[in-house]
């Protein structure tokens, strides 16, 4: 497929609107000083992202990463920033000095897996996408084929939530505590 | 639509995920690169997906699994690195290196 | 011309072979002889302590055994003829068959009956004259192995046997001279005896090897056949055999020059003297000819005529003449013995077998006589010379008869033993025209009368001029002397030339013949020489020494002035072997040999030591401590090293770790999966 084809189809100009704005986030979101402005331009990669999966007719997914992701992980990501108290100003130092192993290595792995989806995929097409996917497909799915493994990351998400939990609890010391009781009686 | 073009969508913030985690000073700020790592997995999981057109869409399902993993990540993640900053008040990765020679 | 003996004779006469019995039981049985005395001597050994007369009891019932059985074997020789022999074999070395066995046949018969008489009679006696001693257990011990050792000799048919018989005499002999070891010169003279011996014994044991290798065998009867048989390939075997095995003899029976022993082992007591020095033990050497006489006959009657003859004669004058001088009584029957062996000697020599043996025969009986006698005297005088005795004619009777007896018999008087022995030895001489040895046994003759008229009157005559009170000995003592007696007077009767010739067919019994010359008579003319020899000694001897005077010592001032202080020194001999073998050895060649031992083999022993323990200083410190530890070492530290600069790669930043990953990762994925 030459060049020509693939911009006469108009899903490739959306296609390419979103892609364009999805990198630049990304961008944005690796070497932007203020932790904040990181947040929020992983938002916007996010959004992005979830245009992107509605091109894919995969709209259950989209909504999925927009809830759970943007709406849940990002304020998440926004209160562990405001209690760590990440250091914002503009002389901060927020990147290491020596960033070029880094991006060589980034450079690497970007060229490795790009280019081995390059040989393998080069012109396969994808088609007769439909009206998108149902979400009775996906319940359906989850709750037949993939049982199993939708238990377990439900177990995840409690050892996650319980881990959270236990670490984030203020753990005072026996003398503390009976401090604490004493100021307390 | 190609399918590679996804792909190098996805290989692109990969990488740029990548060139984060091993560059950011704050401990936040890793996080938010394996943010964009999982993220691009996702974009390669639903291009496959749609690639595919499984009857059982898998691809799709694999991208819901991953999300609901990567909160289940960022909230332990967090709380350790909530954990570090109360002992440190600093939340610079570069000190935490107690664990060497 | 010569005569075959009379067997031979009656065997072409009557055109059969000639046929000997074999013996039967007797002979069969006849081992126990040799057994029956080391059985006694174990016995001894283990319970003698314990018995009243402490084991004499046990050695005077072996050897009475030992005499009826050796009467029995001799009667059936005399009898009927025996010619037997057993061998059972002990060992083997390659090809050669080590035996033990035993003969039955005349010189074996009449040896039996010999030793057996003489030990049992003589054992008697010393049941008497060890009373009290010292040591009498060991004693009786000692004596009994001798017997059984003696018995193994003469009963021996092969050469090994025979020499370990040899040995076991030798050994026994060196025990009993050494009895009373306590003063050294007892013990001297025992070592000397056997020193002696031991020197001629290496003829006897080489000459045996040089007759059994060729022959492949060691039985006596193998290699008389062959050597006998077979006349030009073993000649020189069979003359190198006769002269080393005669060396051995020399040793054995005390010829010149081996003689020096024989006196010197009078420092045994008396019983010792009487059966193993004068009738039996020494008797062996005359045994050993006897028992090889064919292969001395009929291989090599040169040898006969120039060594065995002649060294005969040597011994025979040589010991007379020292027999003159002496003023200890048993060292004059001592010079007596080795003076009579060497006529024996001479006779086998001469040619003349059954004289050599019938001599040995009547010497066994008078003067084993003799020395019981003389330890009789000795006993009640409790002194050895001559100078504290005399006198004793009326104290002691029994003896006095006695010891003339054995002195009458000795001389050579008719009707007495020693007389026809003496004079058939004599007759030989003159037969094989050996006038030079003839004149020297008259004139030896003459001496032996001479000195043993000389001892008679010495000790039995005059008054008593020592310190003691002489008194007859016990019973015990004396009934074996006059038993001896008896025979010293009928033992001659056996073999009258013309008249009865008994024992020249029991010596001849045996399974290889050879020629003989037997006179029919009386060889007249030597008779009359040897007999008036013998009264002009006893006469010469009357004139000298019967006057008693003041005192001993001045009854016995005879000399003849170089020949006696010669005679003294006993030919200055034992100055030259002290001199010249003995003191060599003692002085600078053991000092010599010791030099070598201490600094060169044991230095080679210490440097080799030094040298082992130099190599493992250096294996030590070079290759152990420099170089393997080292090696061991230099890993430990490499891996110490390496593993000091690997761990600072534990940086504990977590970003490093993720980077390594990373690219690992990506190799990985590069190496599996695309380049695949």
């Amino acid at each position: 497929m030459t060049v020509a084809d693939w911009i006469a189809e108009p899903t490739n100009w959306v296609y390419l609107g979103l892609a364009l704005v999805v990198a630049a986030a990304a961008v944005r979101v690796v070497t932007s000083t203020n932790v904040v402005h990181a947040a929020l331009f992983l938002v916007l990669a996010l959004g992005g992202t979830a245009g992107l999966f509605l091109l894919l007719s995969a709209e259950f997914v989209a909504w999925v990463l927009v809830l759970v992701y943007i709406g849940a992980v990002i304020v998440l990501f926004l209160f562990g920033i405001m209690i760590t108290r990440a250091p914002t100003g503009p002389n901060v130092e927020v990147d290491h000095r020596r960033r070029a192993p880094a991006a060589m290595a980034a450079f690497l792995v970007f060229v490795v897996t790009a280019g081995s989806g390059l040989t393998a995929f080069g012109d396969d097409q994808i088609s007769d996408l439909g009206g998108g996917t149902s979400t009775e497909v996906i319940g359906e799915q989850l709750l037949q084929r993939f049982v199993i493994p939708f238990e377990v990351v439900s177990f995840v998400l409690l050892a996650a939530l319980i881990g959270g939990i236990t670490l984030a609890r203020k753990d005072a010391s026996p003398a503390e505590e009976a401090a604490a009781e004493e100021a307390q009686a | 639509m190609l399918l590679s073009q996804f792909l190098v969508l996805g290989a692109l913030l990969f990488s740029l995920g990548i060139y984060g985690l091993l560059v950011r000073r704050n401990a936040v700020m890793v996080l938010l690169s394996i943010e964009l790592m999982l993220n691009a997995v996702n974009v390669n999981l639903v291009a496959f997906g749609a690639f595919l057109q499984n009857a059982d869409v898998g691809g799709q399902i694999f991208a819901i699994f991953v999300i609901t993993v990567a909160a289940a990540e960022v909230g332990v993640g967090l709380a350790i690195i909530l954990m570090i900053f109360r002992n440190r008040t600093s939340a610079n990765i570069d000190e935490l290196d107690l664990m060497k020679w | 011309m010569n005569l075959p003996t009379t067997f031979a004779i009656a065997a072409e006469e009557t055109g059969h072979a000639v046929e000997y019995g074999d013996g039967g039981l007797a002979a069969e049985w006849a081992w126990l002889l040799v057994i029956v005395p080391f059985l006694a001597f174990l016995a001894i050994v283990f319970f003698g302590k314990r018995l009243p007369r402490q084991g004499g009891e046990i050695a005077v019932g072996a050897m009475a055994f030992v005499a009826l059985y050796g009467a029995v074997l001799f009667i059936l020789n005399a009898t009927q003829g025996v010619v037997f022999e057993h061998s059972v074999e002990v060992a083997r070395i390659g090809s050669f068959s080590i035996e033990w066995g035993w003969v039955v046949d005349g010189l074996s018969s009449m040896m039996y009956l010999v030793v057996g008489l003489l030990s049992f009679l003589i054992f008697t006696y010393a049941l008497g004259y060890m009373k009290g001693d010292v040591r009498v257990t060991w004693f009786f011990a000692a004596f009994s192995l001798f017997a059984g050792s003696m018995l193994l000799l003469v009963s021996a048919p092969n050469l090994i046997q025979l020499i370990v018989g040899w040995e076991g005499v030798g050994l026994s002999s060196y025990l009993l001279i050494a009895h009373y070891w306590e003063k050294k010169e007892n013990s001297s003279a025992g070592m000397k005896a056997f020193y002696v011996n031991k020197v001629a014994d290496i003829g006897l044991i080489i000459g045996a090897f040089v007759l059994a290798i060729p022959v492949g065998s060691f039985r006596i009867s193998d290699i008389l056949e062959a050597v006998v048989g077979d006349s030009e390939a073993m000649q020189t075997v069979a003359i190198a055999g006769a002269v080393l095995l005669f060396i051995g003899a020399m040793g054995k029976s005390a010829q010149f020059p081996f003689h020096v022993w024989l006196p010197d082992a009078m420092a045994g007591p008396t019983p010792v003297s009487a059966l193993m020095h004068a009738a039996t033990m020494v008797t062996a050497g005359v045994y050993l000819l006897g028992r090889m006489y064919p292969l001395y006959a009929v291989m090599a009657p040169d040898v006969l005529r120039v060594l065995v003859l002649t060294i005969g004669a040597i011994t025979l004058i040589i010991a007379g003449l020292l027999a003159l001088v002496q003023d200890d009584i048993k060292k004059v029957l001592a010079y007596s013995t080795v003076s009579q062996l060497g006529y024996m000697v001479a006779a086998m020599g001469a040619g003349a077998y059954t004289a050599g043996l019938f001599h040995l025969w009547t010497h066994a009986f008078f003067k084993g006589l003799l020395f019981l006698g003389a330890g009789s005297v000795i006993h009640s005088v409790h002194s050895n010379n001559m100078s504290d005795m005399g006198g004793l004619r009326k104290s002691m009777p029994v003896t006095f008869g006695t010891f003339v007896a054995g002195t009458v018999a000795l001389a050579g008087i008719f009707p007495f033993a020693g007389f026809f022995s003496k004079d058939e030895v004599l007759a030989s001489f003159n037969y094989e025209g050996y006038t030079v040895v003839l004149a020297i046994g008259i004139i030896g003759a003459f001496v032996t009368a001479f000195y043993m008229a000389r001892t008679v009157f010495l000790t039995f005559y005059g008054t008593h001029k020592g310190h003691g009170h002489p008194h007859e000995s016990p019973r015990v003592m004396t009934v074996p002397m006059v038993v001896l007696a008896g025979l010293a007077v009928v033992g001659g009767w056996v073999n009258i030339p013309g008249l009865y010739t008994g024992f020249t067919q029991w010596v001849g019994t045996r399974a290889h013949l050879f020629e003989e010359h037997h006179g029919e008579s009386f060889d007249w003319p030597v008779l009359a020489l040897g007999l008036s020899a013998a009264l002009l000694g006893i006469a010469g001897g009357y004139l000298l020494y019967f006057r008693d005077k003041e005192t001993q010592q001045a009854r016995d001032t005879f000399r003849i002035p170089l020949l006696w202080p010669l005679l003294e020194h006993k030919y200055y001999l034992d100055d030259l072997y002290l001199g010249g073998i003995v003191n060599p050895i003692k002085g600078p060649l053991a000092r010599f040999v010791d030099w070598t031992n201490s600094y060169i083999l044991d230095g080679i022993v210490n440097g080799a030591g030094f040298l082992a323990r130099a190599v493992a200083g250096v294996v030590y410190g070079w290759f152990d401590q420099r170089g393997i530890d080292l090696a061991f070492n230099g890993i430990a530290f490499t891996t110490d090293g390496a593993g000091g600069k690997t761990r600072l790669l534990q940086t504990g930043k977590v970003q490093q770790y993720a980077g390594a990953t990373v690219v690992g990762v990506t190799l990985l994925v590069i190496g599996f999966v695309i380049l695949r």
